[in-house]
């Protein structure tokens, strides 16, 4: 479009060249946009867990005190890890249960690959299957389950009872009944030696 | 309404701001001579109610932060510090408290006010949907002061609330865990959270002030609704603001004050859960979790659907419906009054309201758990089936031919 003053000034005809004005606005609005999506960053990443939460990451258990049937909560990450010397009794019940009766399929293991099997070989510790150590928090809200002291009521699978809402785990920690979607995790861990875990 | 200013400054110094900052212009349009209809009942008084509350919440907030302790270590210790030992301690804290329930109290009257004569209608949507966002920002506000008390019911109630936004792996693995742990600062509800919710508490309230500016500044555009719903069409329909209805509202505040008065001073903790004086412990969750009561209706909401994503869709779409409400209506008639079919409607809404409130503080089991489904379906029907629908087929009844003629035809005299 030629502005009307076009004929007698030249520089202004140059100016108005549609073109070149959209460069450079469209060039300014890209750069403010952008710079602004950065500077944005810090503001959201600073939310997320910090260095010094990060780094209390691993810790040490002695499980030579833990007899058979007792179990122990240790505090990990600001999480309550269940950790259990289960009875034959125990053990021979969760390996009895069929992959099909169980509501979710998947071992939620760290220590294996995702798409493991919820085989109880796969939830306990590997070549020490009378131990488990797992995350103990209700897959469904984040409630900590009933079932590690000795009057607890553990629910119809004898393992864990969730007071929230009802949720029932087995002795492999493996939802088996109530609103609960997955099994509850296993975190890293490693036998440093016969009785001793580094968790994390 | 729009209307021409009747400011004439007076003096010397108020000719000078007039040029300049016009604030006496303002609060003299605004507030002393503006017209609104004369036949205004009490339950428009709910709107200097809640201004008045969140007066005291903002006042009364601000002093307790002098004393309190962001801290997983000193939250709890704090308060009951602020209880003991500090000089009128529990009188700010309890009215803090206190205030919060007769805030909720207050914005649910005025929330049905505005549905019952139909508020929400043309030219208010804008108004209403205002007031729909400060309702929200108050339920945020709420839910964090009360984290902030660090007791058991406050630390399990941030576990499960924030836990909600983890359904979101069930759509995208791992987002809603990337999302709870970005909420958190951390692997579990711990320092970090706290001292966020705190941050956040206390920017809120400020936040709710500004939307509560523009709630207003929406309403002075159109002006006030009225009972009969029809429109001011001459001056003889309206009286000014002041003194009229700056007594009415004075009156009203000062009788509400009478029950909060008597609820701060003689059951300060009547409607608290005593759970909530038992300090914060991440290895043990108390056998019922239950909310405030001014969350309890969205609470069985979401206990009422089975699935956990759904749940929250629910919980969040119980508040996100009334947003549309001013589309979802087709009545044309905006006073209930003058609604044969859509009357009966809505006074089961508010029994509706009611019984999921008493549903959500009960255990989600047989049939608390059926009637709890049952009300939730009737709470999002009222909106989405039952408001387009018998705004076509109602007949209403006649409307009076103005407001003057109403307000003089129930006096017995001649319009």
């Amino acid at each position: 479009m030629a502005n009307s003053d076009s004929s007698t000034n030249p520089s202004l005809a140059y100016d108005d060249d549609p073109s070149r004005r959209d460069v450079i606005l469209i060039g300014a609005g890209a750069f403010a946009a952008i710079g602004g999506a950065v500077a944005l960053w810090p503001l959201i990443d600073q939310m997320n867990p910090d260095a010094s939460t990060l780094s209390l990451a691993s810790i040490d258990v002695d499980l030579a005190p833990i007899d058979e049937g007792q179990a122990i909560t240790v505090m990990w990450r600001g999480k309550p890890i269940f950790i259990r010397h289960r009875t034959a009794k125990e053990v021979e019940e969760a390996k009895d249960v069929k992959l099909d009766d169980l509501v979710d399929p998947l071992a939620r293991n760290a220590n294996l690959p995702d798409d493991a099997p919820a085989t109880d070989a796969n939830r306990a510790a590997a070549d020490k299957e009378p131990w488990l150590v797992m995350i103990g928090i209700c897959t469904h809200l984040g409630c900590i389950p009933k079932g590690q002291a000795i009057g607890d009521y553990k629910g119809e699978y004898g393992g864990w009872f969730c007071p929230c809402h009802g949720s029932q785990y087995d002795t492999s920690g493996r939802i088996r009944k109530g609103p609960a979607p997955e099994n509850m995790y296993i975190p890293p861990y490693a036998f440093t030696s016969d009785t001793k875990i580094k968790i994390g | 309404m729009a209307h021409e200013s009747t400011y004439k400054p007076s003096t010397g110094i108020e000719r000078w701001l007039d040029s300049r900052l016009p604030i006496p212009r303002l609060m003299n349009d605004q507030f002393m001579v503006f017209p609104t209809p004369r036949n205004l009942n009490y339950w428009w008084t709910f709107g200097a109610i809640l201004t008045f509350m969140l007066g005291v919440q903002i006042v009364t907030g601000i002093v307790l932060a002098m004393h309190y302790q962001p801290t997983t270590e000193g939250a709890f210790e704090s308060v009951e510090r602020i209880m003991r030992d500090v000089n009128w301690g529990w009188l700010l804290r309890y009215a803090h408290a206190v205030g919060a329930s007769m805030f909720f109290l207050a914005a649910f009257v005025h929330t049905f006010r505005g549905l019952y004569y139909g508020s929400y209608k043309a030219p208010r949507e804008i108004l209403w949907m205002l007031g729909v966002l400060i309702l929200f920002l108050m339920i945020a506000t709420a839910f964090m002061g009360y984290s902030l008390v660090w007791g058991q019911m406050s630390f399990w109630a941030v576990t499960v609330i924030t836990n909600l936004f983890s359904s979101l792996d069930s759509v995208v693995p791992g987002l809603g865990t990337t999302l709870v742990q970005w909420i958190w600062g951390g692997f579990s509800v711990g320092e970090p959270t706290l001292n966020r919710l705190f941050a956040l508490h206390y920017l809120f309230p400020f936040v709710i002030a500004g939307v509560v500016i523009l709630h207003i500044w929406a309403l002075h555009i159109p002006g006030s609704n009225n009972p009969t719903g029809v429109d001011v069409k001459t001056p003889s329909d309206t009286l000014p603001f002041h003194p009229y209805y700056t007594i009415k509202d004075g009156f009203a505040v000062v009788v509400f004050c009478i029950v909060f008065g008597v609820l701060l001073f003689y059951a300060p903790n009547w409607l608290g859960h005593t759970d909530n004086y038992i300090p914060a412990n991440p290895l043990q969750t108390p056998p019922h979790i239950v909310p405030e009561w001014y969350f309890l209706p969205f609470y069985a909401i979401l206990r009422a659907i089975p699935d956990k994503l759904f749940g929250v869709i629910g919980l969040m779409g119980a508040i996100i419906v009334l947003f549309f409400i001013p589309w979802l209506d087709t009545s044309r008639i905006r006073s209930v009054s003058y609604r044969p079919i859509f009357k009966w409607f809505f006074w089961l809404f508010v029994i509706c309201c009611l019984a999921l409130g008493y549903l959500g503080s009960q255990a989600p089991e047989g049939w608390y758990l059926f009637f709890g489904r049952v009300f939730t379906i009737y709470y999002f029907a009222f909106f989405l089936i039952i408001m387009p629908v018998v705004g076509l087929i109602e007949r209403p009844k006649r409307l009076p031919g103005s407001i003057t003629e109403s307000v003089l035809a129930k006096h017995g005299g001649a319009a």
